[in-house]
């Protein structure tokens, strides 16, 4: 039997799937055709999602290394102290933040698809909804880590949290050093969208 | 350490550090029961609270009666053979107790 016909080899979100296309487009169609959801809805929900960025997550960390009663606040109900900061988090999924401590390393991936906290981080880059980061992350996550610059010290516990179901986590990093005197707004500048990953560190 | 929420844990099966199994089985469709955990042994760290079921909301169902969830931790060293990190790494999923049996209690 001949076998000329190309096998997928990777199902990256990144990768063009033209029939997924034609059938998304032609679904939304009828969605607005029958005005059950229309175009300027969707396109509003992806406005509001791509006007989300990694800022407000910055900002929400930062406010919790500064602020033992907001830190408390966001560990019990991470929406409402999301909500003090003017952001605003569904009720459902479960957002929860994951403590990065001095002998606790969270990384957080979604492999089935590429579950996300959204609403605080904005969409998720790229590589976070690759085969690659999905498939090697539980299972060397200390070599995937490596590859983001990211040594993980040999005493430290390293927590993998795969994001299957009903919760999505920001991960809380570790108050780098020496940055006692810094403002909120400084602390705010350190945070990087990887480190709320848990693929990072923050550093000065 | 993973944050305080409220839970209820009245129609919950598995208590916190029970030893679980997570069943090897087939699914048919949409699931969230990753594949590379299925006839895993983890435990319970604990439950999260009840959700509608994916598989029957995936298919236009009603997803009742909801599941209770819960964050069940694997030992990467045990997940994989060949582990080349630390013996202390672990692995926490969400995995709803359909997909879970009780393993006996170890002494």
């Amino acid at each position: 039997m001949p076998h000329d016909h190309p096998h997928p080899t990777s199902r990256d979100h990144s990768e063009p799937r033209p029939a997924f296309d034609k059938l998304l487009s032609q679904v939304l169609a009828k969605l607005d055709h029958s005005g059950l959801l229309t175009s300027a809805e969707v396109t509003a929900q992806i406005e509001d999602m791509e006007g989300r960025t990694p800022t407000e997550g910055a900002r929400l960390v930062a406010r919790c290394w500064a602020d033992p009663e907001f830190l408390d606040l966001a560990r019990k109900d991470l929406p409402a102290a999301a909500a003090k900061l003017g952001v605003s988090m569904p009720a459902h999924p479960v957002f929860l933040l994951l403590e990065n401590t001095e002998e606790l390393h969270h990384v957080v991936v979604c492999t089935l698809c590429s579950c996300y906290p959204r609403p605080i981080l904005g969409p998720p880059p790229v590589w976070y909804k690759s085969r690659n980061y999905r498939s090697r992350v539980v299972v060397e996550p200390r070599e995937v880590l490596a590859e983001f610059g990211t040594v993980i010290r040999e005493k430290a516990n390293l927590r993998v949290v795969d994001s299957t179901a009903d919760c999505r986590y920001l991960v809380l990093p570790l108050r780098p050093r020496g940055t006692e005197n810094l403002t909120e707004k400084e602390l705010a500048d350190l945070v990087t969208r990887d480190s709320m990953i848990g693929v990072t560190n923050v550093s000065m | 350490m993973i944050s305080s929420i409220t839970r209820h844990a009245s129609n919950a099966k598995f208590a916190d550090g029970h030893s679980v199994q997570v069943i090897k089985d087939e699914s048919l469709g949409h699931c969230r029961t990753p594949l590379y955990v299925r006839g895993a042994v983890g435990k319970v760290v604990s439950y999260i609270g009840s959700y509608k079921n994916p598989e029957d909301l995936a298919y236009g169902g009603s997803g009742l009666p909801e599941s209770p969830l819960y964050w069940v931790e694997f030992n990467l060293a045990e997940l994989w053979v060949n582990y080349s990190g630390d013996p202390t790494d672990t692995l926490q999923v969400e995995v709803y107790e359909h997909w879970l049996r009780k393993l006996a209690q170890e002494s």
